[in-house]
């Protein structure tokens, strides 16, 4: 059986990793490190998985070999952490921002820290399986894009595809406390609870991706809520000449009708009629869904998914089933839960 | 098949269809009513609509 292993397990997305490898019926989890819980048990780490594994932690760099490795490290860090991994012969897929950007000089303007790596760059595919499926399936190191990137360029692509979309988008993003990871500062119950925390009203590193992936500028604000998993984003843009909502629910229609993770939400009645992340969680999908002027207006493109999961480990999941030839839902069958 | 007046979906048409009856949108879930048989004819049915206030 094909084998696979998370670098950087002790996390949230690590967790999530590991609960996903463990239900998936056609791949092996192998092992999971973490430098600070390495000898202690995972289920203590990852309570939702008692039961389900007796396996510890190992030290960093003592992994067992396998075919699949996930690297789940923060950015900034996980650069030296893949290249490590870069010999050991495994498909490499890398969670963290450290290999979206194509230009390392972009990636120092939104991290902050100049690349260590900027050789290894042009070696690693996109992880959106809707903009590049063909190419993941050759792939041995692939970058999972960013959860609230995700969202945004899956809510704007069929309008920039097909030109309905003109000017610079705008996005409005909304994340759940769990998108900071398990260790972040200012990241208690009582500071996050009933928030609605603008914490990055300009520049937020996502934009960046955005705009890599959709060719063209947007901007970007991000508020944390006090939910603890899911995203959400409304992204705002003008119509081309013409364009109204006929044209833009065909749009969505046409470019979202294969795709298994991928559901179009635009319902006019009821009361669940755009997408939001309360339904999502725990599931692979991406819900994205509009409301139009008519023509000539402006559209709003909206997304939802759980960014632990189609914002993080489930993409990185699919991405793998993939590469590895198997049925893209392979380990990915959960519907979500209603009511949660 | 009938076409959805508010989004152009495909809906299914009722097998034995009555005047008034409801039929749903999978893909907008616009509320159609039948408002004739011959040919088949459908129609946005009203609805009531949500306010969450300020
Ligand atoms: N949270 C999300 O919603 C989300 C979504 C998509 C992508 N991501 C990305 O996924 C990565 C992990 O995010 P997270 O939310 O799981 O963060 P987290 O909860 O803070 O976990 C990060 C883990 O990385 C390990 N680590 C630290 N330094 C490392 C190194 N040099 N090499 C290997 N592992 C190291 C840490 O464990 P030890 O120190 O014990 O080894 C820690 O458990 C980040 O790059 C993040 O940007 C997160
Ligand atoms: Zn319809």
């Amino acid at each position: 059986m094909t084998t696979a292993c998370v670098a950087g397990g002790a996390g949230y997305i690590g967790g999530e990793l590991i609960r996903l490898l463990l239900g998936h019926p056609r791949v092996e989890f192998a092992g999971a490190s973490s430098a600070t819980l390495a000898g202690r048990r995972i289920d203590g780490a990852h309570p939702n998985l008692r039961g389900l594994t007796d396996a510890s932690f190992t030290e960093p760099g003592r992994l067992p070999r396998c075919d699949v490795l996930f690297t789940a490290a923060p950015h900034t860090r996980a650069m030296a952490a893949v290249r490590e991994h870069l010999d050991t012969g495994a498909v490499v897929i890398d969670l963290s921002g450290d290999f979206r950007l194509r230009d390392p000089g972009e990636y120092e303007r939104y991290y902050g820290v100049p690349h260590t790596e900027p050789e290894l760059l042009d070696g690693f595919v996109s992880g959106l399986p809707e903009l590049h499926r063909a190419e993941i399936a050759t792939a041995d190191r692939i970058s999972v894009p960013g959860c609230m990137a995700t969202a945004a360029i899956l809510a704007l692509h069929p309008l920039v595809r097909s030109g309905l979309a003109v000017g610079e988008p705008r996005v409005d993003a909304r994340t759940g406390s769990s998108g900071s990871g398990a260790s972040a500062a200012h990241n208690t119950h009582a500071e996050r609870s009933g928030a609605l925390r603008v914490y990055a009203p300009l520049g937020h590193r996502h934009e960046a991706e955005i705009r890599q992936a959709l060719g063209r500028p947007v901007r970007m604000t991000v508020t944390g809520i006090g939910a603890v998993r899911g995203v959400q984003v409304l992204c705002w843009t003008r119509l081309a000449p013409g364009a109204g909502p006929r044209e833009v629910r065909a749009a969505y229609r046409t470019r979202y009708a294969a795709e298994p993770f991928v559901r179009v939400v635009a319902a006019r009645r009821g009361p669940h009629r755009l997408p939001d992340p309360k339904i999502l969680a725990g599931a692979n999908f991406c819900d994205v869904g509009f409301a139009a002027d008519e023509a000539g207006g402006e559209v709003l493109a909206v997304a939802a998914l759980d960014n632990l999961v189609k914002g993080g480990a489930g993409n990185a999941v699919q991405c793998m089933n993939l590469r590895l030839g198997l049925p893209e839902r392979s380990g990915l069958e959960f519907s979500g839960l209603h009511p949660v | 098949m009938i076409t959805c007046p508010e989004c152009e979906g495909r809906v299914a048409a009722p097998e034995e269809p009555r005047v008034h009856e409801i039929v749903e949108c999978a893909e907008c879930r616009s509320e159609l009513e039948v408002v004739g048989l011959d040919p088949l004819l459908v129609a946005l049915a009203p609805e009531v609509e949500e306010d969450w206030g300020e």
